[in-house]
């Protein structure tokens, strides 16, 4: 059924339903020509997205930025927030009415968690969230999604390990929701101390998915289809100590991945850091650098069906 | 025979029906004592009709709408009564609205909301009881209200 999302904002994986995920979803897979380069479009010609990156990003902004001008858009924006006016004590609101009258939709991340959805409240064209703090990154979750439905055809039913750090990691929090929307089995590995908040586990049982919880990665390992493992970020820890204790506490290898399915898919949301030895690189469980790729398709239907352009 | 623990007041407010338990946390909703030099009285785990229940009453202040929707977070069954002359002029069931503006900020410090940013705070009601408050801008629950109450 034709849905329409033009000038919707994408602050949440919560604001969709499972069936306008689905949409987005089945829209990205015609995107994939377009997305590497083997036909071209002019879709988004004479339309201007702008990026305000008020913390570091590569794949999200390159992939955004990729997205538009495969779309043949412009882009404008910065990476970087020392060099703005930001730095002059302007507040996120004033900079967003600029950036709104620049531009024909802006995608924002910063460090503050609600700021994607402040700056939908002061702008008119439409805002996506590429990160909030420890909030939300729903085009991270839908780019998951889209690597999980393309390489195994379906979401339900698959036993999707998440790994790390599950207290404090954005992409975790927004990827178990919408995994238990669409009624995939889940399984929690984590240390003690950043396991999964129980706000999180009680949205997946409200869809009936009951996830399990350990800190055995050996054996959660065995009856996964998909590990998506994830860094432990430094920067979002509180307590250096607390960092130092849990930093390394898992790491897959091709001596774990001996133990798994030989048709598992190992993801990660990117930077690695230790998490992932680069001997699994050339494994056919290695799965990362790909998911990375559909982030461009993905923010292309995005971007595509925001902007009301006319369907590819 | 009855034992009279409190006296009726003449003027003023009576908050009754208080959760068991959450009289004081009424109290620090409304700011007392530093906004108020008049005799207050709280009662404690009284039988009531219904169970056990928490009692205030303000001399000399009625509450005014605000006021009532910060109580509803708190005490959600609680009824206000508005005392003149030792009557019950008016009578109120606080009832908690579906979204919460203005009234408790955020507990997370690092939500866009706690900045120095041009909105109010903003919460979502997604239980009524026992309250449950979701931040419109972060998406996270409080775990004590009472704790944000502006």
């Amino acid at each position: 059924m034709p849905m329409n999302f033009t000038h919707r904002d994408i602050i949440s994986i919560k604001d969709f339903s499972k069936d306008e995920i689905e949409y987005i979803l089945e829209y990205a897979k015609r995107m994939i020509p377009y997305a590497n380069a083997e036909k071209h479009t002019t879709l988004l010609q004479q339309q201007i997205l702008a990026t305000l990156f008020f913390e570091p990003s590569t794949r999200t902004r390159l992939s955004f930025e990729c997205a538009m001008h495969r779309l043949g858009g412009n882009v404008i924006g910065f990476a970087d927030p020392s060099g703005t006016s930001l730095k002059k004590g302007e507040s996120l609101a004033d900079t967003i009415r600029m950036a709104d009258s620049y531009s024909d939709a802006i995608v924002i991340r910063h460090p503050q968690e609600g700021a994607a959805r402040l700056a939908a409240e002061f702008s008119d064209v439409p805002v996506l969230n590429a990160g909030d703090g420890a909030g939300q990154h729903p085009t991270q979750c839908l780019l998951d999604l889209f690597t999980i439905l393309t390489e195994k055809k379906k979401i339900k039913g698959n036993n999707v390990v998440l790994l790390g750090d599950l207290k404090y990691g954005r992409t975790v929090h927004s990827l178990a929701y919408a995994l238990a929307l669409f009624k995939a089995d889940l399984t929690f590995v984590s240390p003690e101390t950043l396991k999964m908040p129980k706000e999180v586990i009680n949205e997946c049982k409200e869809f009936g998915v009951e996830p399990v919880s350990t800190t055995n990665l050996e054996k959660a390992i065995k009856d996964a289809d998909v590990l998506y493992a994830t860094r432990i970020q430094k920067e979002r820890f509180p307590d250096a100590e607390e960092y130092n204790r849990v930093v390394g506490s898992y790491k897959v290898d091709n001596t774990l991945l001996q133990q798994a399915k030989e048709d598992l898919i190992v993801m990660h949301p990117l930077p690695r850091v230790v998490e992932i030895n680069p001997e699994v690189d050339a494994t056919a469980h290695a799965l990362y650098f790909k998911q990375a790729f559909n982030g461009v398709p993905v923010r292309m239907a995005l971007l595509s069906l925001i902007l009301g352009g006319k369907k590819l | 025979m009855k034992e009279l623990k409190v006296t009726p007041i003449k003027d003023g407010t009576v908050i009754d029906h208080i959760t068991p338990g959450h009289a004081l946390k009424v109290l620090r909703v409304l700011k007392i004592p530093e906004s108020t030099s008049s005799v207050v009285s709280i009662l404690m785990n009284v039988n009531g009709k219904k169970g056990k229940k928490d009692i205030v009453k303000i001399e000399h202040r009625e509450l005014d709408p605000k006021e009532l929707d910060k109580i509803a977070l708190i005490a959600p069954k609680a009824t206000i009564n508005i005392i003149r002359d030792y009557e019950v002029v008016k009578k109120h069931i606080v009832e908690i609205p579906n979204e919460v503006v203005g009234i408790t900020k955020c507990s997370n410090p690092t939500c866009i909301s706690n900045a120095r940013e041009p909105v109010e705070s903003r919460f979502h009601v997604i239980s009524k009881d026992p309250p449950r408050i979701r931040c419109y801008y972060c998406e996270r629950e409080p775990e004590d209200i009472a704790e944000g109450i502006i």
